[in-house]
C-alpha cells in the first residue's frame, strides 16, 4: 500500500512572509540549551531524567479533568514514566498548568515554580493557560497566558485537549530533553527576569 | 398562596412599599431601605407567608441608582417572592444585613460589597471575599474602567 | 495521677492559624481555608475564595444570548449540559419559542448521562480522599464510556456546548441508542460492586458515620440544597417541585434521608445514580420523531422584564437571573450557584472535629470550584 501525503495548499517551510522568512515577535532563547551536539554522558542523563518526570498536582480548573483522565485507565501516562503526580512542589519536576490563571493565583503560581528544585520544565494545558482562552475579551481578573508569570516548555492548544493531544505535548517534552546538554545548563544561560540568582 | 391575597397581607405591614406585578412571574415588592429589616422579620415569622429559604441575594446597578434583589421562597407553602431596594448614595451605599434573620445571606452580602461596594450595616465579617484585598474600584458597575486589565470588544 | 494534673495546669496551649493553601489535593480544586486549630481539634473554619474568579458574570453582558450559552458550559463544567439548558430554557420561555418532544426528550437523556457522569467523578474522588486509591481507577474507567457516548453525539467529552435556544445543536447519532443501552446493562452490574467496596468497608464508615450531621433546620437556614441537603431530609428537587423538560413524563423517587452525616450524603448519591438510570431506561426506547431545532431569529431579544429559570445540576439547584432591557445583550444575568450556597454549612459541620473530618466533610459537600467564583 504506498502511502499517500496530503498537503494542504501551503508550504510552510518555503514560504516567503511579508517580513521575510523571520519569525514575528521576540523569541527568548531556552535556558535549557538546544544544543545538537550531544555528549555521551549528555545521552545517559537525558535518557534517564526523560523517562522519570514527575508531575505537580496543579489544576485549576476544567483541564485538570481532561488532565486526570490521563492518569486515568484508558489512556495511561505511567506508561512513559509519569508514574506519580506529587503533592509538594519541591519533589517535583514538572508542572502542567491545566486551567486558567487568574490575577490572585498568579503569585501562588510563581511562588510554586521557585520552590522546585532545577531541572524544571513546564507543560502550558489548554487554551486559558496558552493564551487566556475563552476569557481573553471583557475579562478583568484573567491573565492572559501563563508564560506572563513563568516560562513554558511546551504550549497544547485545545478546550479542553484530548488526553492524546496531553500525551503528544509530553513525547514532546521529552524529545526536547533528548537535545539538552550538560555543557550548556552549566555555562549559565539564564533568561532575564526569571533565573536571577542561578548565576556564578 | 396566589400573588394577590401576599399583596393583601404585606401590604397590610406598612404604607411605603410599593407592588409590581407586570415584567415579572413573582409579585416584587419594593421596600424603602429604613424599614427592610422589619419587613424581613414580618416574612419570616408570619405563619402564612413563612419565607424562610433564601434563593438569591443579587445587586444590580441601575445607572443612577444601586439595589440589591432578594428572591426568597417559603418551603412550607411553596411560594416565592421577589423583595428589592434602591439607594440613590453612589459614594457610600449602605443597607441593614439579614444575616441574622436568614443565615445564607452570610458569604452573599461579602459578594455585593466586593463587586459594587454596598456595605451591610451589622455583619461581622464583611470583605472583599473574590478580588484581591487591595483591588481598587468595584468592578460589576457600569462605569467600571480599567484599561489594564479589561479589553473590551 | 497528680503528676498529670501538675502538667495540665504547666502546659501552655494556643489557638494557631493554619493555611490549607490553594494548590492542595484535598481541596478538589483551588480553595482556601485558613483553620484555627487548638492541637488537632479545629476551632474555626474560613475559607478563601477568589482565586478561579474569572468574571463570567461581567463577561456576560457583553454578549448576545447566544453567545452566553458558551460560557456557562465553564461554571460546573461536571454538569455543563445543565447549565447550557438553564440558559437555553430561560430564554424560550422569555422569548415565547416552543420546542417539540423530541428537543425535550434528548435533553433530558442527556442531562442523566450527565448527571452519572458527576456522580461517578465524585465518587471515585471520595474514595482517593479517605485513602482508597482504588476507587480513582474504577471510577474513571466507566467515566469513559459516557464520555465516548458524547463525543460521538456532541463531538466533545467534557464542555459540550449542545444545547442551543431552540434545540439542540446536531441530531442523535444512529448508534446513540445501542451504546447507550450497552453502558447502562454494563453499569447495572458494575455500580452493587462498587458501592460493595466502600459500604461494607469498616474503614470507610467509620470515617463517615457521625461525622458532620446538619440538622434539617440548619440546612434550611443556610440555603443549601442538592444531594448535600437531601441526606437531612429537606426535599429540594426541582426535577419534581418545578419539572421541565421532559421530566413530568417519567416516574422517579426523589431519594431522601433523615441522619444528615457524611455517610449518609454518600448514600443519597449512590441511590441517585439508580434513579438516574431508570429514568434513562424508560425515555431511550420512544424517543419521539421530529425535528431537532426549531428555526429562530437569528438576532434574539428578550422582552423587558426580569425572569428566572430553575434547574437541578448534579450540585443542586443552578438559578438564572436575568433582567433585560430589551436590548440584545442582558443588562445583568446572575448565576446562582449551588455550590457557593452550600459553603455556608462548611463552619458549622467541622467546629470540633479534626482535620481529617474536614477532609471528608469537604468532599461529600461535592463542590466544583468555578462554580463558587464563577
Amino acid at each position: 500500500m504506498e502511502k499517500t501525503r496530503i498537503t494542504m495548499g501551503v508550504d510552510v517551510k518555503n514560504m516567503e512572509t511579508e517580513l521575510g522568512n523571520e519569525f514575528p515577535g521576540n523569541v527568548i532563547p531556552a535556558a535549557n540549551g538546544g544544543n545538537i551536539v550531544v555528549t555521551k554522558l549528555d545521552a545517559a542523563i537525558n535518557w534517564g531524567r526523560k523517562h522519570s518526570l514527575w508531575s505537580l498536582y496543579f489544576g485549576t480548573s476544567c483541564c485538570a479533568i481532561e488532565m486526570m483522565q490521563t492518569g486515568a485507565p484508558r489512556h495511561d501516562y505511567s506508561r512513559f514514566g509519569f508514574e506519580v503526580a506529587r503533592v509538594t512542589p519541591r519533589q517535583a519536576d514538572l508542572i502542567i498548568i491545566a486551567g486558567t490563571i487568574t490575577v490572585k493565583m498568579a503569585p501562588v503560581l510563581r511562588r510554586l515554580y521557585d520552590q522546585m528544585a532545577e531541572p524544571k520544565y513546564v507543560i502550558a494545558m489548554g487554551a486559558c493557560a496558552v493564551s487566556g482562552g475563552p476569557f481573553y475579551f471583557n475579562s478583568y481578573s484573567v491573565v492572559r497566558g501563563a508564560d506572563h508569570v513563568i516560562p513554558v516548555d511546551v504550549y497544547v492548544p485545545g478546550c479542553p485537549p484530548r488526553p492524546e493531544s496531553l500525551l503528544d505535548a509530553m513525547f514532546e517534552l521529552q524529545n526536547k530533553i533528548t537535545e539538552e546538554s550538560m555543557a550548556h545548563r552549566v555555562n549559565n544561560n539564564p533568561i532575564d527576569g526569571f533565573d536571577e540568582g542561578t548565576t556564578k | 398562596m396566589g400573588n394577590t391575597e401576599l399583596k393583601n397581607i404585606i401590604g397590610s405591614w406598612s404604607e411605603n412599599l410599593t407592588f409590581v406585578e407586570e415584567g415579572s412571574e413573582f409579585l416584587i415588592v419594593e421596600v424603602p431601605a429604613n424599614e427592610l429589616r422589619d419587613i424581613a422579620e414580618k416574612l419570616k415569622t408570619n405563619k402564612d407567608t413563612a419565607f424562610d429559604y433564601l434563593f438569591s441575594l443579587t445587586g444590580v446597578d441601575y445607572g443612577t441608582e444601586l439595589g440589591i434583589v432578594y428572591h426568597i421562597e417559603s418551603t412550607t407553602h411553596n411560594h416565592m417572592i421577589v423583595m428589592k431596594v434602591k439607594t440613590e448614595d453612589r459614594e457610600t451605599p449602605n443597607f441593614d444585613t439579614v444575616t441574622d434573620i436568614w443565615a445564607a445571606a452570610y458569604f452573599n452580602e461579602s459578594e455585593a460589597y466586593d463587586l459594587f461596594g454596598i456595605k451591610f450595616n451589622g455583619h461581622k465579617n464583611l470583605r472583599r471575599i473574590f478580588l484581591d484585598d487591595d483591588w481598587k474600584g468595584w468592578p460589576l458597575r457600569k462605569d467600571y474602567v480599567d484599561e489594564f486589565n479589561m479589553l473590551t470588544r | 495521677m497528680g503528676n498529670q494534673q501538675f502538667l495540665a495546669d504547666k502546659i501552655r496551649t494556643e489557638e494557631y492559624l493554619l493555611n490549607m493553601g490553594p494548590q492542595h489535593p484535598a481541596t478538589h480544586g483551588v480553595m482556601r481555608m485558613v483553620l484555627k486549630l487548638d492541637g488537632e481539634e479545629i476551632r474555626d473554619v474560613e475559607p478563601v475564595m477568589g482565586y478561579i474568579h474569572r468574571s463570567i458574570e461581567k463577561m456576560c453582558e457583553h454578549v448576545s444570548y447566544k453567545q452566553a450559552i458558551h460560557l456557562t458550559d465553564r461554571l460546573d463544567y461536571l454538569s455543563s449540559h445543565m447549565n447550557n439548558e438553564a440558559v437555553a430554557l430561560l430564554v424560550e420561555k422569555a422569548a415565547g419559542i416552543e420546542v417539540n418532544d423530541r428537543i425535550k426528550v434528548i435533553r433530558t437523556i442527556m442531562a442523566e448521562l450527565t448527571r452519572l457522569a458527576s456522580h461517578q467523578l465524585w465518587w471515585a474522588v471520595m474514595g482517593m480522599d479517605t485513602g482508597a486509591l482504588t476507587t480513582f481507577f474504577y471510577g474513571f474507567r466507566d467515566r469513559e464510556l459516557i464520555n465516548d457516548i458524547f463525543e460521538e453525539t456532541c463531538g466533545s467529552r467534557l464542555t459540550m456546548n449542545y444545547s442551543l435556544i431552540g434545540g439542540v445543536r446536531y441530531d442523535l447519532h444512529e448508534n446513540f441508542v445501542k451504546r447507550v443501552k450497552d453502558f447502562i446493562a454494563h453499569f447495572k452490574k458494575k455500580l452493587p460492586e462498587y458501592d460493595n467496596l466502600l459500604s461494607n468497608n469498616v474503614i470507610f464508615r467509620k470515617r463517615t458515620e457521625g461525622i458532620g450531621i446538619l440538622t434539617k433546620e440548619q440546612v434550611i437556614d443556610f440555603g443549601m440544597n442538592g444531594p448535600t441537603a437531601r441526606a437531612s431530609g429537606f426535599a429540594c428537587d426541582i426535577r419534581k417541585k418545578l419539572p421541565y423538560s421532559a421530566y413530568d413524563k417519567v416516574d422517579f423517587q426523589e431519594i431522601l434521608a433523615t441522619e444528615g452525616d457524611a455517610f449518609a450524603r454518600y448514600k443519597v448519591r449512590i441511590l441517585e445514580m439508580w434513579e438516574s438510570m431508570s429514568i434513562i431506561e424508560q425515555l431511550i426506547d420512544n424517543i419521539p420523531e421530529g425535528e431537532h431545532r426549531v428555526k429562530t431569529k437569528a438576532v434574539i431579544k428578550l422582552p423587558e422584564g426580569e425572569f428566572l429559570q430553575r434547574v437541578e445540576t448534579a450540585r443542586g439547584d443552578l438559578g438564572v437571573y436575568v433582567i433585560s432591557d430589551g436590548k440584545k445583550n442582558p443588562y445583568r444575568l446572575k448565576f446562582r450557584s449551588p455550590s457557593f450556597a452550600n459553603m455556608h454549612g462548611l463552619n458549622t459541620m467541622s467546629v470540633g472535629t479534626k482535620i481529617a473530618d474536614l477532609v471528608v466533610n469537604f468532599s461529600t459537600i461535592d463542590v466544583v470550584v468555578p462554580d463558587i467564583d464563577r
